[in-house]
């Protein structure tokens, strides 16, 4: 596994650049509805939308309840998300991994 | 593209639930089969990207916006299945910023993870079966493959509403409408899957799930050509 510190980094760098697009290119993203929410408007059954149950979580909106200024507001809660994403992900992905360990002591990056 | 609460009926999300609780339990047995010590991490960032990129919505029409859905992108990164997973986790975490209901989950979770994660991917692997093997294919191949994923994400949608939707409507120009403005946001997808993909080629192409036939095996053949030596 020679490759194993230089994985660290690229999973490193590629967490900071994720970072750096929520902390400073978010705020400038396109405050317009999506797609969905588009056609939704567009078809007349965007009022069948109901409150969102967690529309009071401190997350809400991707706003960091207590931050007045906007952009850091949406840039804090996104730097939030993505740890959480990736610790997420983490553990899941190592139940993954440790569901494989029987069968795979010997045998290295087999792929069928 | 987040399903809010109130969209589709009880019922019909409830389905959707179970098939997205069905779909994450395959997932995580096909990922099981191959995964290893390095692409834990490499999944866990896949899934951070994907989020972050989510928040960067960009404009297709006037006074409509776009964002990534991603599913494609962590396909060709970390696999088809690995890459539901992570589009799964993706909306978990963004219920509690109020983004896509909670009723709604499974929907979101069929609709943006699997149908992009598995369309999309199949749409890749078809790809690269007719073009050449190179990396620029690989590229092509993806930004292709993830644009189309949008539509196929669209019509999934569409799907279910005419299941389970909670008002009545001509579907006929609910499905238009949602496949037209799709097909502009999938431009978007296949330009970010296809840059994304590109870099991440330049720097570390061992990572690509996608392109690990393009891999050259240095690591165990050339070792059994001198394996004569004592141990």
């Amino acid at each position: 596994m020679k490759n194993a510190s230089s994985t660290r980094l690229f999973v490193v760098a590629g967490l900071l650049l994720a970072f750096a697009l929520a902390l400073f290119v978010s705020p400038f993203a396109n405050p317009n509805p999506d797609g969905l929410n588009r056609v939704a408007m567009d078809e007349g059954f965007a009022e069948a939308a109901t409150e969102h149950d967690l529309g009071d979580s401190p997350l809400a909106d991707y706003r960091v309840s207590g931050v007045e200024h906007e952009g850091a507001s949406k840039g804090l809660a996104g730097a939030a998300g993505i740890l959480a994403t990736f610790a997420l992900a983490l553990g899941l992905f190592a139940i993954a991994r440790k569901r494989r360990e029987p069968d795979t002591v010997p045998s290295k990056g087999g792929q069928a | 593209m987040h399903i809010p609460d109130g969209f589709i009926n009880a019922g019909t999300s409830a389905g959707a639930a179970l098939m997205a609780a069905g779909g994450v339990a395959v997932a995580v047995k096909k990922t099981s089969q191959y995964v290893d010590d390095r692409q834990v991490p490499l999944a866990g960032l896949t899934a951070a990207f994907v989020f972050a990129v989510q928040m960067l919505n960009f404009p297709v029409a006037a006074g409509t916006s776009g964002h990534l859905l991603g599913g494609a992108l962590a396909a060709i990164l970390v696999g088809p299945w690995a890459g539901a997973m992570c589009v799964t986790v993706v909306l978990i975490v963004q219920a509690f910023f109020a983004d896509g209901g909670i009723t709604a989950l499974g929907l979101n979770v069929l609709d943006m993870g699997f149908v992009t994660a598995l369309g999309g991917y199949a749409i890749f692997a078809g790809l690269r079966k007719v073009l050449p093997r190179k990396r620029s294919s690989i590229v092509l191949s993806s930004g292709i493959a993830a644009g189309a994923s949008v539509v196929m994400s669209a019509a999934a949608f569409f799907i279910q509403f005419t299941i389970g939707g909670n008002v009545d409507l001509s579907p006929g120009s609910v499905l238009m409408a949602m496949l037209g403005v799709h097909a502009l946001i999938g431009i978007g997808e296949g330009l970010i899957t296809a840059a994304t993909v590109g870099l991440v080629l330049g720097v570390r192409p061992d990572l690509v799930y996608g392109a690990r036939d393009l891999a050259t095996p240095l690591e165990l053949s050339p070792r059994t050509g001198t394996a004569e030596s004592p141990s």
